[in-house]
């Protein structure tokens, strides 16, 4: 076992992704995702690898659709204003069924927005990060060496499905300093025969492109696509469930929120409030399975999260008309506290007696 | 161990941040749950600066501290703003070469010293920060001595190495204040 250190979020992401093989880093900075740029500066040269500050962040991305084409291990990462200007790129990466990691630490917004902690591009991240008929794989941490390990795990799934993933952080968890234990360096990594490196004249030749001027054609790519997404909604779905096997009230949060929803849920229980917390783990596919499994004993369901109210829609389509979902939010970088989300607990608590 | 939040306040420079990680870095060591928050933007350039610790032996909520039982303030600015939020019982400690004003508060224990007078008159300027957490160990003993010094030799980053000895300098500087 490694030692266990103090890091920033955003350096741990950093670290854990050159162990996992990540060697190309293309990105354009912004705040609050600096020092995950910053550590890659120092660090990727020492590994042989490619550290690269774009003249914008959509040359970015467009860096990271050449590196993935050629099969390398390769990630971005910005902050939501960023993120929206990488959008035609990820589209292409997904149209072209490429691997790739992309990190947003979240400020608020929208426009310029704040440079404080958000959770305002779930929508963004779930729905539409670009034009066109695709999803891709959403991983929310909500500690430090959570950060760690889903960016290690981030790049063998993307490799695995061929899409392109996102971890959708903020600007909290992004500066927050806690201990990790990094994991070792991965050495064999997949092949990829479909990768642009030259055929040498030995196979036929490999192409990376999204543009289909056969209508036929693009629709069988968009179907064989979304069969792979089926088999991502099988296998990947993830959360964290915390005192929710006897809750009557499930509060559901992810990242930074559900820190906040914690304390809340163990403040509940102290006052002999039957609270529990459910935390996807992944937004996309939506741990939807077992969010399923709570309607056998939940009464209300209470969704916090740093925005006006995104994911609740993804608790709607779950629960239905099983039980009320309830909001609780706060915005513009506006991180909401423990006791604000306790009096919501409250007063749902008493609607349930009545 | 009972949970400690605490929140180090005051302008950017007097190495509060750092303070901070010198004692997330001892919980760490002694294999308690630590976080360490720091407020950031444009109020660290010249204005105020700020950042919460917490040292549990619970899985970390919030890292957010809202309600600390420890502050450390070295501004007039920061003991405003945070004074009020400090728990019942709690411990305040200010640096009075810098802070002009008593804390209003009569449900917790104050401790004044002159850290940065303390810190300037024994050669060991800008690190005040570190005097006021040996002050801290002193009066809540969060932590061994050995710890804390082995969370110093973690902290100070390698090519800063020499300024080791004079920040456990200004521990031993501040238990003994």
């Amino acid at each position: 076992m490694s030692e266990k250190v103090l890091m920033k979020g955003n350096e741990a992401i950093a670290e854990s992704a050159i162990r996992a093989g990540c060697r190309f880093f293309f990105g354009y900075p912004i705040t609050p995702q600096t020092e995950l740029a910053a550590y890659m500066a120092k660090r990727m040269p020492k590994e042989g690898g490619t550290y690269l500050q774009a003249e914008s962040e959509v040359a970015a991305i467009n860096m990271v659709y050449g590196a993935a084409a050629a099969g390398a291990r390769v990630m971005t990462s910005s902050s939501s204003p960023g993120v929206s200007l990488k959008s035609e790129g990820v589209s292409y990466i997904a149209g072209a069924d490429l691997p790739c990691l992309i990190i947003n630490i979240e400020r608020g917004g929208p426009g310029l927005g704040s440079i404080q902690p958000s959770q305002s591009d779930y929508w963004q991240a779930t729905r539409a990060l670009g034009h066109g008929d695709f999803q891709m794989v959403v991983y929310a941490p909500a500690t430090v060496q959570e950060m760690a390990d889903v960016a290690y795990g981030a790049f063998d799934i993307a490799d695995k499905y061929r899409t392109p993933v996102m971890i959708l952080g903020d600007g909290m968890l992004g500066q927050m300093m806690e201990p990790v234990e990094l994991p070792e360096r991965k050495t064999d990594l997949p092949e990829k025969p479909w990768a642009t490196t030259g055929h040498g004249n030995v196979r036929q030749k490999n192409i990376a492109n999204s543009l289909y001027l056969d209508a036929e054609e693009l629709e069988k790519s968009n179907i064989a696509r979304y069969e792979r997404y089926d088999q991502i909604k099988a296998n990947e779905q993830r959360a964290e469930l915390v005192d929710c096997d006897d809750a009557d009230i499930i509060i559901v949060a992810f990242g930074a929120s559900s820190r906040i929803a914690r304390s809340a849920v163990r403040a509940a229980r102290e006052e002999g409030i039957k609270a529990g917390l459910f935390r996807p783990i992944t937004l996309w596919p939506f741990p939807v399975d077992a969010l399923e499994a709570t309607k056998a004993h939940a009464k209300a369901y209470l969704s916090v999260e740093m925005n006006m109210g995104q994911m609740v829609d993804d608790v709607r389509l779950v629960v239905r008309d099983a039980a009320p979902v309830d909001f609780y939010g706060r915005v513009g970088g506006v991180i909401p506290t423990p006791a604000e989300v306790l009096n919501k607990i409250r007063q749902i608590n008493e609607g349930l007696g009545e | 161990m009972e949970e400690m939040r605490v929140v180090f306040a005051g302008f950017g420079g007097q190495g509060l941040l750092f303070a901070g990680k010198v004692v997330a870095y001892a919980g760490l060591l002694d294999e308690h749950e630590v976080s360490w928050l720091p407020s950031y933007g444009p109020e660290m350039r010249g204005g105020t600066a700020n950042c919460s610790v917490t040292v549990s032996d619970e899985p970390i909520g919030s890292p957010l501290i809202m309600n600390p039982n420890v502050l450390i303030a070295m501004n007039n600015p920061s003991l405003i703003k945070f004074e009020s939020e400090v728990t019942p019982g709690g411990k305040i400690f200010i640096d009075t070469s810098l802070i002009n004003r008593e804390p209003e508060r009569d449900d917790c224990q104050v401790y004044a010293l002159e850290a940065t007078n303390m810190a300037e008159e024994a050669g060991l300027k800008g690190l005040a920060n570190i005097v006021l957490v040996g002050k801290m160990l002193k009066e809540t003993g969060f932590c061994s001595f050995e710890t804390i010094e082995a969370a110093i030799r973690k902290t100070v980053p390698p090519r800063k190495a020499a300024l080791i000895e004079k920040n456990i300098e200004a521990l031993k500087l501040g238990m003994n204040a």
